[in-house]
């Protein structure tokens, strides 16, 4: 190649990568900080993969405008591996990135344990834990992304107390924080109820594998309700198969959500009348919006996963509220003060949905995001709703 | 306490199982091998591939899991733990490099088979009910006989066969193995292999009952260990002892202690640490290795 023709090149090159990067849009980041490896992985990763989803999905439509900008979308996402100090170094990340608005930790002691690192570098969280103190004050950067165990925990009970004659109750958990703390909670609504707990001192290890023996002595005290409290998508399909091979004919829920195929491969039949917690999963309730996103998450990672039918909201949240006000982009105060007003429709569910900030009953200021509590019953390999209820 | 000795044997014939083929590797070729459990785990997705994904029958999964284990097991021995023993005469070399495979293989499983809970259908429908008094499902008792009977077959192998024979006599003494003509080389690959199939069938027999997901390699390990810990490190029985022990303490703790809380497995390490600090080498193990 000559030099004058490689300096041709070189040149009509040069330009067309300075033209290219002033018709580029300006890239917003957001943060992720969870647990995408390890026995939890599937919490973490349906969040990933749930914003990677919708990033691309903004990205390949133009992007997202927010005043008079428009941003490509960009997840940087940080693996804690379940361990708090994994997350706090996440959380140390996303602020060296000058990123302020972060999904994320997915369990109590991870998103404890980033509270000083987001409170001090100005970072908007949205953890799916469950400690009160996280979302009330004087805390003021958490963000609860679902629907905690007290608040569903409680209406699923009374709606089989009134509706299957429920009376007594019974719980088993992992013993780890979050399972426990949602086990206490679920005993003290049961108790509020005037349900009678029959047992609820049973735990098990989170890796075990059988569960016939740790089931055993919960069915001895013949509940009408079993609650598996807190249970990982894992761990589900084996407590129940296990529950009913041992000849438990009574009603299973759990408040956390789950995956209708891991249930189907799991616990097949046997896991027909599970209840569970689900977003806006079911055909009676999904937008054509929520269709195209199940859609393209399958063709992006082959396989969908229900959880991502909760955890599709908090991206949402963070884009539109700051599209309410601009300046909340490099400010989390201007976030805070927008979401006390801010209301926008929810492009995932039917009917006149909205997109709202709520939180005032549980924790006395806004600091949750206002995703339907949809309680759903497995039946042949799908969830069915049971009933829609709101938080607040 | 019927149904709690039915559970007992049923746990102690997997954990034997999986027992067998971790200290086979180690009474062979003095390695640790950490990446066990993920081997197990590799086995289970094998199966659950073949059978829920392919629709192709249990035995048939079962057989890849075997196959595909044994292979990779062959390749590690092969190409990773050969090298790294004939140029370092430092244990820790060896456990540092099972450590670093069992890492590689978690990303594999999580790039190839995913993130999520697996389980492939019910081998057999129906639950065998004596009065209430033990309850257990057909599948368990099949997986439970099949397990034992792998078991059988296993010892039956290492006592008579020419392979088995060479294995031996390898564990035993590995310079005299090799002025006596054994190839140690062909004997430590095809030992490896055995053990990493043992790991993987006992992952495929188990996708059935308690799926598959990809955090299971380390506890799985963990669990391992501590069964050839009570049995004795590289001794056969001692590793099927050993299984049985755990699976028999493990249901017996978890119906009497279950009002306690979740406190089952600490009582059992809190009694292996009594009884190593008594006997360091195991109910079968020697004292001189």
């Amino acid at each position: 190649m000559s030099r004058r023709k490689f300096m041709k090149i070189a040149a009509v090159a040069a330009c067309c990568f300075s033209t290219g990067s002033f018709a580029a849009n300006d890239v917003l980041k957001i943060g992720f900080v969870g647990v995408t490896s390890g026995p939890a992985a599937a919490w973490g990763i349906s969040n990933q993969r749930s914003m990677e989803t919708r990033a691309a999905w903004i990205n390949e439509t133009g992007g997202y405008t927010i005043g008079d900008k428009t941003y490509d979308v960009e997840i940087v996402a940080f693996d804690d591996q379940k361990d708090p100090k994994r997350a706090i170094a996440g959380m140390e990340k996303m602020a060296q990135e000058g990123i302020h608005y972060v999904v994320g930790p997915n369990v109590d002691d991870g998103a404890a344990a980033v509270r000083p690192v987001a409170e001090k570098n100005g970072i908007m969280y949205f953890p799916y834990a469950f400690p009160k103190e996280l979302y009330s004050a004087p805390a003021s950067n958490a963000v609860l992304g679902m629907v905690a165990n007290y608040q569903s925990g409680p209406a699923i009970y009374k709606h089989l107390m009134e509706n299957n004659g429920v009376k007594t109750i019974a719980f088993v958990a992992a013993n780890e924080s979050d399972p426990l703390s949602q086990r206490d909670s679920g005993v003290e609504a049961a108790k509020a109820l005037g349900l009678e707990v029959v047992s609820d001192s049973v735990t098990y290890q989170v890796d075990t594998t059988d569960f016939t023996p740790v089931i055993l002595p919960v069915l001895k005290a013949k509940p009408d309700l079993l609650v598996l409290s807190g249970v990982s998508p894992a761990n589900a399909p084996q407590l129940i198969r296990s529950a009913r091979e041992l000849g438990f004919t009574g009603l299973m829920s759990t408040e956390t959500a789950q995956d209708a195929t891991v249930l189907q491969e799991g616990a097949g039949e046997l896991a027909n009348g599970f209840i569970s917690v689900g977003g806006a999963s079911t055909p009676e309730l999904a937008s054509d919006m929520m269709r195209e996103f199940v859609d393209r998450y399958t063709k992006m990672f082959g396989e969908y996963n229900d959880e991502s039918n909760t955890k599709v909201y908090a991206l949402e949240y963070i884009l539109e509220t700051l599209k309410a006000d601009p300046s909340a982009i490099e400010s989390v105060e201007a976030f805070q003060a927008q979401m006390d007003t801010f209301e926008a429709p929810n492009p995932y569910m039917v009917g006149d949905a909205k997109l709202t900030y709520v939180g005032m009953s549980s924790f006395g200021q806004k600091r949750q995001v206002a995703v339907p509590l949809v309680v759903n019953v497995f039946n042949d390999g799908k969830f069915e709703t049971m009933f829609v209820a709101e938080v607040d | 306490m019927e149904q709690i000795l039915a559970n007992g044997l049923y746990l102690g014939a997997q954990y034997a199982l999986i027992a067998l083929g971790l200290t086979l590797i180690f009474s062979l070729m003095n390695v640790l091998n950490f990446a066990h459990g993920q081997m197990y785990v590799f086995g289970g997705f094998v199966t659950y591939t073949v059978v829920a994904q392919l629709g192709l029958p249990f035995i048939v999964g079962l057989i890849a899991s075997a196959v595909t284990l044994a292979i990779i097991g062959a390749l590690i021995e092969r190409f990773l733990f050969r090298p790294v023993i004939r140029k370092s005469q430092r244990e820790e070399s060896t456990m540092l490099l099972a450590a670093g495979i069992a890492f590689f293989l978690d990303a594999v499983i999580l790039l190839v088979f995913g993130e999520k809970q697996r389980g492939v259908p019910k081998i057999i429908d129906g639950v065998f009910n004596w009065d209430f008094r033990l309850i257990m499902p057909y599948d368990r008792i099949l997986i439970c006989v099949l397990a034992i009977a792998l078991i059988a077959a296993f010892i039956l192998f290492m006592q008579y066969s020419k392979a088995g024979r060479a294995m031996r006599a390898l564990a035993q003494d590995r310079v005299a193995a090799q002025l006596m003509g054994v190839d140690v080389n062909r004997y430590s690959m095809i030992g490896f292999a055995l053990g990493a199939m043992l790991a993987g069938v006992v992952g495929g027999l188990l996708v059935t009952i308690t799926g598959i997901n990809l955090g299971m390699g380390g506890p799985t390990s963990i669990k391992a260990f501590l069964m050839i810990m009570i049995g004795g490190a590289g001794v056969i029985s001692g590793a099927i002892a050993g299984g049985f022990i755990l699976g028999m303490m493990e249901s017996v703790g978890l119906t009497a202690l279950a009002s306690y809380g979740d406190i089952t497995y600490l009582v059992i390490f809190a009694s292996l640490m009594v009884f190593l600090a008594i006997r360091p080498q195991g109910l079968m193990g020697k004292p001189w290795g």
